[in-house]
Protein backbone atom coordinates (compact mmCIF):
# COMPACT_ATOMS: atom_id res chain seq x y z
CA UNK A 1 0.00 0.00 0.00
CA UNK A 2 2.49 2.18 1.34
CA UNK A 3 4.89 1.82 -1.57
CA UNK A 4 2.40 2.07 -4.33
CA UNK A 5 1.61 5.40 -3.26
CA UNK A 6 5.11 6.35 -3.08
CA UNK A 7 5.19 5.52 -6.62
CA UNK A 8 2.50 7.93 -7.10
CA UNK A 9 3.78 10.70 -5.32
CA UNK A 10 7.20 10.20 -7.01
CA UNK A 11 5.31 10.21 -10.64
CA UNK A 12 3.29 13.30 -9.75
CA UNK A 13 6.99 14.65 -8.81
CA UNK A 14 8.61 14.32 -11.84
CA UNK A 15 5.42 15.84 -13.48
CA UNK A 16 5.88 19.04 -12.00
CA UNK A 17 9.38 18.97 -12.05
CA UNK A 18 8.46 19.41 -15.78
CA UNK A 19 5.57 21.73 -15.35
CA UNK A 20 7.68 23.44 -13.30
CA UNK A 21 10.62 24.43 -15.39
CA UNK A 22 8.36 24.87 -18.61
CA UNK A 23 6.48 27.69 -16.82
CA UNK A 24 9.85 28.69 -15.80
CA UNK A 25 10.81 28.75 -19.64
CA UNK A 26 7.83 31.72 -20.12
CA UNK A 27 7.51 35.16 -18.71
CA UNK A 28 4.04 35.21 -17.27
CA UNK A 29 3.58 31.78 -15.63
CA UNK A 30 7.43 32.22 -14.38
CA UNK A 31 6.74 32.59 -10.80
CA UNK A 32 4.11 29.70 -10.68
CA UNK A 33 6.14 27.37 -11.92
CA UNK A 34 8.83 27.67 -9.47
CA UNK A 35 5.95 27.26 -6.48
CA UNK A 36 5.25 24.11 -8.60
CA UNK A 37 8.10 22.57 -8.50
CA UNK A 38 9.00 23.41 -5.12
CA UNK A 39 5.30 21.96 -4.64
CA UNK A 40 5.75 18.77 -6.02
CA UNK A 41 9.65 18.09 -4.00
CA UNK A 42 8.20 19.05 -0.71
CA UNK A 43 5.44 16.24 -1.77
CA UNK A 44 8.35 13.97 -3.18
CA UNK A 45 10.40 14.26 -0.06
CA UNK A 46 7.88 13.52 2.64
CA UNK A 47 6.74 10.81 0.62
CA UNK A 48 10.23 9.04 0.96
CA UNK A 49 10.52 10.09 4.36
CA UNK A 50 7.58 8.47 5.42
CA UNK A 51 6.63 5.37 3.12
CA UNK A 52 10.14 4.32 1.46
CA UNK A 53 10.87 0.71 2.68
CA UNK A 54 13.74 -0.89 1.35
CA UNK A 55 13.46 -4.67 1.60
CA UNK A 56 10.65 -4.50 3.74
CA UNK A 57 11.73 -2.09 6.40
CA UNK A 58 10.88 1.66 6.72
CA UNK A 59 13.70 4.24 6.97
CA UNK A 60 15.07 4.87 10.86
CA UNK A 61 17.35 7.67 12.22
CA UNK A 62 14.27 9.91 11.94
CA UNK A 63 15.53 12.37 15.14
CA UNK A 64 18.28 12.71 12.48
CA UNK A 65 16.78 13.14 9.36
CA UNK A 66 14.61 15.83 11.01
CA UNK A 67 17.71 18.06 12.51
CA UNK A 68 19.39 17.81 9.40
CA UNK A 69 15.81 18.73 7.38
CA UNK A 70 15.39 21.72 9.79
CA UNK A 71 19.04 23.27 10.33
CA UNK A 72 18.93 23.26 6.48
CA UNK A 73 15.78 24.94 5.88
CA UNK A 74 16.95 27.68 8.87
CA UNK A 75 20.34 28.35 6.55
CA UNK A 76 18.70 27.76 3.22
CA UNK A 77 16.07 30.07 3.78
CA UNK A 78 18.43 33.16 5.95
CA UNK A 79 20.74 32.78 3.23
CA UNK A 80 18.45 33.24 0.50
CA UNK A 81 16.31 36.11 2.27
CA UNK A 82 19.23 37.97 3.32
CA UNK A 83 21.52 37.77 -0.25
CA UNK A 84 21.60 41.28 -2.10
CA UNK A 85 19.97 41.30 -5.39
CA UNK A 86 23.12 41.64 -6.85
CA UNK A 87 24.61 38.85 -5.31
CA UNK A 88 22.09 36.51 -6.68
CA UNK A 89 23.87 34.32 -9.19
CA UNK A 90 26.90 33.65 -6.40
CA UNK A 91 24.18 32.58 -4.30
CA UNK A 92 22.86 30.39 -6.91
CA UNK A 93 26.16 29.04 -7.41
CA UNK A 94 26.75 28.18 -3.72
CA UNK A 95 23.63 26.05 -3.26
CA UNK A 96 24.57 24.64 -6.96
CA UNK A 97 27.93 23.48 -5.32
CA UNK A 98 26.03 22.53 -1.59
CA UNK A 99 23.99 19.99 -4.17
CA UNK A 100 27.20 18.86 -5.63
CA UNK A 101 28.35 17.86 -2.64
CA UNK A 102 25.70 15.94 -1.05
CA UNK A 103 25.79 14.09 -4.31
CA UNK A 104 29.14 13.32 -3.62
CA UNK A 105 28.87 12.35 0.05
CA UNK A 106 25.99 10.01 -0.91
CA UNK A 107 28.72 8.23 -3.21
CA UNK A 108 30.99 7.96 -0.57
CA UNK A 109 28.72 6.76 1.70
CA UNK A 110 27.58 4.02 -0.46
CA UNK A 111 30.97 3.18 -1.24
CA UNK A 112 31.87 2.30 1.91
CA UNK A 113 28.73 0.21 2.67
CA UNK A 114 29.73 -1.76 -0.90
CA UNK A 115 32.81 -2.59 0.75
CA UNK A 116 32.01 -3.07 4.43
CA UNK A 117 28.75 -4.90 4.17
CA UNK A 118 30.18 -8.16 2.89
CA UNK A 119 31.73 -8.26 6.42
CA UNK A 120 29.16 -7.91 8.77
CA UNK A 121 28.45 -11.22 9.73
CA UNK A 122 24.53 -11.00 9.60
CA UNK A 123 24.46 -8.75 6.35
CA UNK A 124 26.49 -11.82 4.71
CA UNK A 125 24.06 -14.05 5.62
CA UNK A 126 21.26 -11.89 4.78
CA UNK A 127 22.87 -10.52 1.50
CA UNK A 128 23.44 -15.00 0.52
CA UNK A 129 20.42 -15.41 0.78
CA UNK A 130 19.47 -12.33 -1.30
CA UNK A 131 21.65 -13.82 -3.83
CA UNK A 132 20.50 -16.81 -3.87
CA UNK A 133 17.03 -15.09 -5.02
CA UNK A 134 18.87 -12.90 -7.74
CA UNK A 135 20.18 -16.16 -8.70
CA UNK A 136 17.19 -17.71 -9.13
CA UNK A 137 15.74 -14.87 -10.75
CA UNK A 138 18.74 -14.85 -13.04
CA UNK A 139 18.37 -18.55 -13.95
CA UNK A 140 14.36 -18.24 -14.17
CA UNK A 141 14.73 -15.16 -16.67
CA UNK A 142 17.89 -16.74 -18.47
CA UNK A 143 14.80 -20.01 -19.05
CA UNK A 144 12.47 -17.66 -20.34
CA UNK A 145 14.85 -15.45 -22.73
CA UNK A 146 16.37 -18.75 -23.93
CA UNK A 147 19.54 -17.41 -23.54
CA UNK A 148 22.21 -20.04 -22.00
CA UNK A 149 24.48 -17.64 -20.88
CA UNK A 150 23.75 -17.30 -17.03
CA UNK A 151 26.68 -16.79 -14.82
CA UNK A 152 27.06 -18.41 -11.35
CA UNK A 153 29.35 -17.41 -9.50
CA UNK A 154 29.15 -16.84 -5.38
CA UNK A 155 29.29 -13.18 -5.36
CA UNK A 156 27.50 -10.73 -7.32
CA UNK A 157 28.98 -8.45 -9.74
CA UNK A 158 29.76 -4.76 -8.54
CA UNK A 159 30.98 -3.45 -11.47
CA UNK A 160 28.25 -1.59 -12.44
CA UNK A 161 27.33 -0.39 -9.35
CA UNK A 162 30.43 0.69 -8.56
CA UNK A 163 30.88 2.53 -11.86
CA UNK A 164 27.60 4.61 -11.04
CA UNK A 165 28.69 5.27 -7.54
CA UNK A 166 31.51 6.37 -9.02
CA UNK A 167 29.98 8.55 -11.91
CA UNK A 168 27.97 10.54 -8.59
CA UNK A 169 31.23 10.66 -7.14
CA UNK A 170 33.33 12.61 -9.63
CA UNK A 171 30.75 14.47 -11.32
CA UNK A 172 29.65 15.95 -7.59
CA UNK A 173 33.02 16.50 -6.67
CA UNK A 174 33.65 18.39 -9.53
CA UNK A 175 30.33 20.43 -9.64
CA UNK A 176 31.17 21.50 -5.67
CA UNK A 177 34.85 22.86 -6.10
CA UNK A 178 33.38 24.42 -9.36
CA UNK A 179 30.93 25.83 -7.93
CA UNK A 180 32.65 26.96 -4.18
CA UNK A 181 35.41 28.81 -6.81
CA UNK A 182 32.97 30.54 -9.03
CA UNK A 183 31.14 31.31 -6.16
CA UNK A 184 34.41 33.48 -4.72
CA UNK A 185 35.13 34.55 -8.11
CA UNK A 186 31.91 36.53 -8.07
CA UNK A 187 32.14 37.74 -4.72
CA UNK A 188 35.79 39.08 -5.90
CA UNK A 189 37.60 36.97 -2.97
CA UNK A 190 38.81 35.07 -5.89
CA UNK A 191 40.89 36.81 -8.66
CA UNK A 192 41.24 35.31 -12.25
CA UNK A 193 44.58 32.47 -11.93
CA UNK A 194 45.95 30.78 -14.63
CA UNK A 195 49.49 29.56 -15.35
CA UNK A 196 51.35 28.46 -17.76
CA UNK A 197 51.01 24.71 -18.70
CA UNK A 198 47.49 24.55 -16.94
CA UNK A 199 45.85 23.03 -19.56
CA UNK A 200 48.31 20.05 -18.98
CA UNK A 201 48.26 19.67 -15.21
CA UNK A 202 44.42 19.86 -15.89
CA UNK A 203 44.76 16.56 -18.10
CA UNK A 204 47.09 14.87 -16.11
CA UNK A 205 44.30 15.65 -12.88
CA UNK A 206 41.73 14.35 -15.25
CA UNK A 207 43.43 11.01 -16.56
CA UNK A 208 44.06 10.36 -13.16
CA UNK A 209 40.67 10.39 -12.10
CA UNK A 210 39.34 8.37 -15.29
CA UNK A 211 42.28 6.00 -14.96
CA UNK A 212 41.68 5.59 -11.70
CA UNK A 213 37.88 4.99 -11.91
CA UNK A 214 38.75 2.82 -14.56
CA UNK A 215 41.12 0.33 -11.95
CA UNK A 216 38.37 0.04 -9.96
CA UNK A 217 35.53 -0.66 -11.35
CA UNK A 218 37.91 -3.54 -13.59
CA UNK A 219 39.45 -4.99 -10.37
CA UNK A 220 36.45 -4.53 -7.70
CA UNK A 221 35.33 -8.33 -8.29
CA UNK A 222 38.74 -9.74 -7.57
CA UNK A 223 39.30 -7.59 -5.25
CA UNK A 224 36.15 -7.86 -3.12
CA UNK A 225 36.44 -11.65 -3.37
CA UNK A 226 39.58 -11.92 -2.62
CA UNK A 227 39.33 -9.68 0.56
CA UNK A 228 35.88 -11.95 1.57
CA UNK A 229 38.30 -15.07 0.98
CA UNK A 230 40.81 -14.03 3.52
CA UNK A 231 38.49 -12.73 5.62
CA UNK A 232 39.81 -9.13 6.51
CA UNK A 233 39.26 -5.93 5.15
CA UNK A 234 42.94 -5.53 5.24
CA UNK A 235 43.31 -6.57 1.42
CA UNK A 236 40.54 -3.68 0.35
CA UNK A 237 42.73 -0.82 2.17
CA UNK A 238 45.08 0.04 -1.37
CA UNK A 239 41.73 0.12 -2.89
CA UNK A 240 39.90 2.60 -0.52
CA UNK A 241 42.81 4.79 -0.86
CA UNK A 242 42.37 4.96 -5.05
CA UNK A 243 38.61 6.05 -4.29
CA UNK A 244 39.90 8.68 -2.15
CA UNK A 245 42.50 9.98 -4.28
CA UNK A 246 39.77 10.35 -7.24
CA UNK A 247 37.60 11.98 -4.98
CA UNK A 248 40.47 14.46 -4.23
CA UNK A 249 41.65 14.73 -7.74
CA UNK A 250 38.16 15.35 -8.99
CA UNK A 251 38.20 18.08 -6.59
CA UNK A 252 41.14 19.68 -7.44
CA UNK A 253 40.16 19.10 -11.38
CA UNK A 254 36.46 21.06 -10.16
CA UNK A 255 38.58 24.42 -8.89
CA UNK A 256 41.37 24.46 -11.92
CA UNK A 257 38.40 24.08 -14.08
CA UNK A 258 36.91 27.44 -13.41
CA UNK A 259 39.96 29.09 -12.05
CA UNK A 260 41.24 30.77 -15.32
CA UNK A 261 37.57 31.63 -16.55
CA UNK A 262 37.03 34.96 -16.61
CA UNK A 263 34.36 36.41 -14.07
CA UNK A 264 32.17 38.00 -17.18
CA UNK A 265 31.30 34.15 -18.12
CA UNK A 266 31.05 32.74 -14.71
CA UNK A 267 27.07 32.69 -15.13
CA UNK A 268 27.44 30.65 -18.13
CA UNK A 269 30.32 28.51 -16.14
CA UNK A 270 27.74 28.31 -13.19
CA UNK A 271 25.05 27.07 -15.62
CA UNK A 272 27.12 24.46 -16.97
CA UNK A 273 27.77 23.41 -12.80
CA UNK A 274 24.13 23.29 -12.61
CA UNK A 275 23.62 20.60 -15.16
CA UNK A 276 26.85 18.81 -13.80
CA UNK A 277 25.23 18.74 -10.73
CA UNK A 278 21.71 17.49 -12.17
CA UNK A 279 23.74 14.24 -13.61
CA UNK A 280 24.68 13.66 -10.62
CA UNK A 281 21.76 13.56 -8.45
CA UNK A 282 20.74 11.21 -11.70
CA UNK A 283 22.65 9.01 -10.70
CA UNK A 284 21.76 8.81 -7.24
CA UNK A 285 18.31 7.85 -9.28
CA UNK A 286 20.03 4.96 -10.71
CA UNK A 287 21.52 4.18 -7.75
CA UNK A 288 17.76 3.73 -5.88
CA UNK A 289 16.35 2.78 -8.43
CA UNK A 290 14.25 6.00 -7.64
CA UNK A 291 12.65 7.36 -10.62
CA UNK A 292 11.84 10.88 -9.55
CA UNK A 293 15.88 11.50 -9.00
CA UNK A 294 16.52 10.39 -12.07
CA UNK A 295 14.09 12.30 -14.11
CA UNK A 296 14.96 15.75 -11.72
CA UNK A 297 18.39 15.32 -12.67
CA UNK A 298 18.43 14.28 -16.21
CA UNK A 299 16.11 17.35 -16.88
CA UNK A 300 18.01 19.67 -15.19
CA UNK A 301 21.23 17.84 -16.64
CA UNK A 302 20.03 18.64 -20.28
CA UNK A 303 17.92 21.70 -19.59
CA UNK A 304 21.09 23.34 -18.16
CA UNK A 305 23.44 21.90 -21.05
CA UNK A 306 20.47 23.97 -23.43
CA UNK A 307 20.59 26.82 -21.20
CA UNK A 308 24.34 27.11 -20.77
CA UNK A 309 24.68 27.04 -24.69
CA UNK A 310 21.55 29.81 -25.27
CA UNK A 311 23.34 31.95 -22.57
CA UNK A 312 26.68 31.69 -24.45
CA UNK A 313 24.63 33.01 -27.65
CA UNK A 314 22.80 35.82 -25.61
CA UNK A 315 26.16 36.63 -24.81
CA UNK A 316 27.68 36.51 -28.15
CA UNK A 317 30.07 33.50 -27.33
CA UNK A 318 30.37 30.00 -28.02
CA UNK A 319 30.83 27.61 -25.06
CA UNK A 320 33.93 26.75 -26.74
CA UNK A 321 35.35 30.16 -26.09
CA UNK A 322 34.15 29.82 -22.28
CA UNK A 323 36.13 26.92 -21.95
CA UNK A 324 39.08 26.49 -23.98
CA UNK A 325 39.54 30.11 -24.60
CA UNK A 326 40.63 30.38 -21.07
CA UNK A 327 43.16 28.14 -21.12
CA UNK A 328 45.26 30.30 -23.51
CA UNK A 329 45.70 32.60 -20.59
CA UNK A 330 43.87 35.42 -18.59
CA UNK A 331 44.97 38.03 -20.65
CA UNK A 332 42.20 36.92 -23.52
CA UNK A 333 40.06 36.30 -21.52
CA UNK A 334 40.29 39.59 -19.57
CA UNK A 335 40.58 41.36 -23.24
CA UNK A 336 37.28 40.09 -24.46
CA UNK A 337 35.25 40.51 -21.56
CA UNK B 1 30.21 -7.52 -22.92
CA UNK B 2 28.38 -9.80 -21.77
CA UNK B 3 28.08 -7.91 -18.45
CA UNK B 4 27.55 -4.83 -20.15
CA UNK B 5 24.51 -6.50 -21.51
CA UNK B 6 22.63 -7.65 -18.98
CA UNK B 7 23.48 -4.64 -17.17
CA UNK B 8 21.36 -2.79 -19.92
CA UNK B 9 18.90 -5.49 -19.89
CA UNK B 10 18.36 -5.38 -16.18
CA UNK B 11 17.77 -1.30 -16.05
CA UNK B 12 16.57 -0.86 -19.29
CA UNK B 13 13.44 1.02 -18.12
CA UNK B 14 15.42 3.35 -16.45
CA UNK B 15 18.06 4.03 -19.19
CA UNK B 16 14.23 4.60 -21.42
CA UNK B 17 13.28 7.23 -19.07
CA UNK B 18 16.79 8.99 -18.96
CA UNK B 19 16.59 9.10 -22.74
CA UNK B 20 13.28 10.35 -23.18
CA UNK B 21 13.92 13.25 -19.93
CA UNK B 22 17.24 14.27 -21.91
CA UNK B 23 15.05 15.11 -25.11
CA UNK B 24 11.94 16.70 -22.73
CA UNK B 25 14.52 18.68 -20.83
CA UNK B 26 15.62 19.83 -24.40
CA UNK B 27 12.14 20.58 -25.56
CA UNK B 28 11.00 22.38 -22.73
CA UNK B 29 13.83 24.87 -22.53
CA UNK B 30 14.71 25.50 -25.95
CA UNK B 31 12.87 28.72 -26.79
CA UNK B 32 12.96 30.82 -23.61
CA UNK B 33 13.41 34.38 -23.46
CA UNK B 34 16.79 35.58 -22.42
CA UNK B 35 16.15 38.07 -19.28
CA UNK B 36 14.66 34.68 -17.86
CA UNK B 37 18.09 32.69 -17.90
CA UNK B 38 18.97 33.16 -14.53
CA UNK B 39 15.88 32.36 -12.86
CA UNK B 40 15.56 29.68 -14.86
CA UNK B 41 18.73 28.43 -14.06
CA UNK B 42 18.29 29.07 -10.47
CA UNK B 43 14.88 27.02 -10.65
CA UNK B 44 16.91 24.16 -12.38
CA UNK B 45 19.11 24.43 -9.19
CA UNK B 46 16.72 23.96 -7.13
CA UNK B 47 15.12 21.22 -8.81
CA UNK B 48 18.22 19.23 -8.99
CA UNK B 49 18.38 19.37 -5.34
CA UNK B 50 15.82 16.32 -5.73
CA UNK B 51 19.63 14.64 -4.97
CA UNK B 52 18.14 15.32 -0.86
CA UNK B 53 16.03 12.24 -1.48
CA UNK B 54 19.08 9.77 -1.97
CA UNK B 55 20.67 11.79 1.01
CA UNK B 56 17.29 10.92 3.50
CA UNK B 57 17.34 7.34 2.43
CA UNK B 58 21.47 7.08 2.99
CA UNK B 59 20.44 8.38 6.56
CA UNK B 60 17.71 6.12 7.00
CA UNK B 61 19.15 2.80 6.28
CA UNK B 62 22.45 3.89 8.52
CA UNK B 63 22.60 1.44 11.01
CA UNK B 64 23.13 3.85 14.84
CA UNK B 65 26.78 2.40 15.22
CA UNK B 66 27.74 3.68 11.96
CA UNK B 67 29.02 6.98 12.56
CA UNK B 68 31.07 7.57 9.31
CA UNK B 69 27.59 6.64 7.35
CA UNK B 70 25.68 8.73 10.20
CA UNK B 71 27.92 12.13 10.20
CA UNK B 72 28.32 11.64 6.31
CA UNK B 73 24.52 11.23 5.99
CA UNK B 74 23.67 14.18 8.36
CA UNK B 75 26.33 16.60 6.25
CA UNK B 76 24.29 15.10 3.16
CA UNK B 77 20.87 15.88 4.15
CA UNK B 78 21.78 19.37 5.59
CA UNK B 79 23.95 20.37 2.29
CA UNK B 80 20.56 18.82 0.56
CA UNK B 81 17.98 20.52 2.19
CA UNK B 82 20.05 24.15 2.05
CA UNK B 83 20.19 23.26 -1.68
CA UNK B 84 16.42 22.47 -2.34
CA UNK B 85 15.01 25.24 0.39
CA UNK B 86 17.59 27.93 -0.78
CA UNK B 87 17.02 27.50 -4.57
CA UNK B 88 13.45 27.79 -4.42
CA UNK B 89 13.14 30.44 -2.46
CA UNK B 90 16.01 32.83 -4.10
CA UNK B 91 14.19 31.82 -7.34
CA UNK B 92 10.84 33.49 -5.92
CA UNK B 93 12.53 36.35 -5.10
CA UNK B 94 14.06 37.14 -8.71
CA UNK B 95 10.87 36.55 -10.29
CA UNK B 96 9.76 38.82 -7.70
CA UNK B 97 11.61 41.45 -8.57
CA UNK B 98 10.42 40.92 -12.01
CA UNK B 99 7.14 41.87 -11.50
CA UNK B 100 7.79 44.92 -10.14
CA UNK B 101 10.16 45.95 -12.94
CA UNK B 102 7.50 45.61 -15.33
Amino acid sequence: MGLSVLSIIYLIGSVTFILGLKMLSKPDTARKGNLVAAAGMVLAILGTIFLYKSEGKHLHNYGWIAAGLLIGTVIGVMAAKKVKMTAMPEMVSMFNGMGGACAALISVVEFNHLVHSRFNVGEVLSSAGEQMVQQLQRILQGVADGNGNVTIGMHPDLRGHLLIILLGLIIGAVSFAGSVVAWGKLNGRIKDFAFKGQHIVNLVVMAIVVIGAAVLVLTVNQRVQAAVDAGSVDGLLSFQLLFYLILICALIYGILFVLPIGGADMPVVISLLNSFTGVAAACGGFLYNNPVMLTGGILVGSAGTILTILMCKAMNRSLKNVLIGSFGGGAAAAATS
Amino acid sequence: MEYILSFFQQHIELIYIVILSIFLGVEVISRVPSVLHTPLMSGANAIHGVVIIGAIIVMGQAEADNYLALILGFLAVILGTVNVVGGFVVTDRMLEMFKKKK
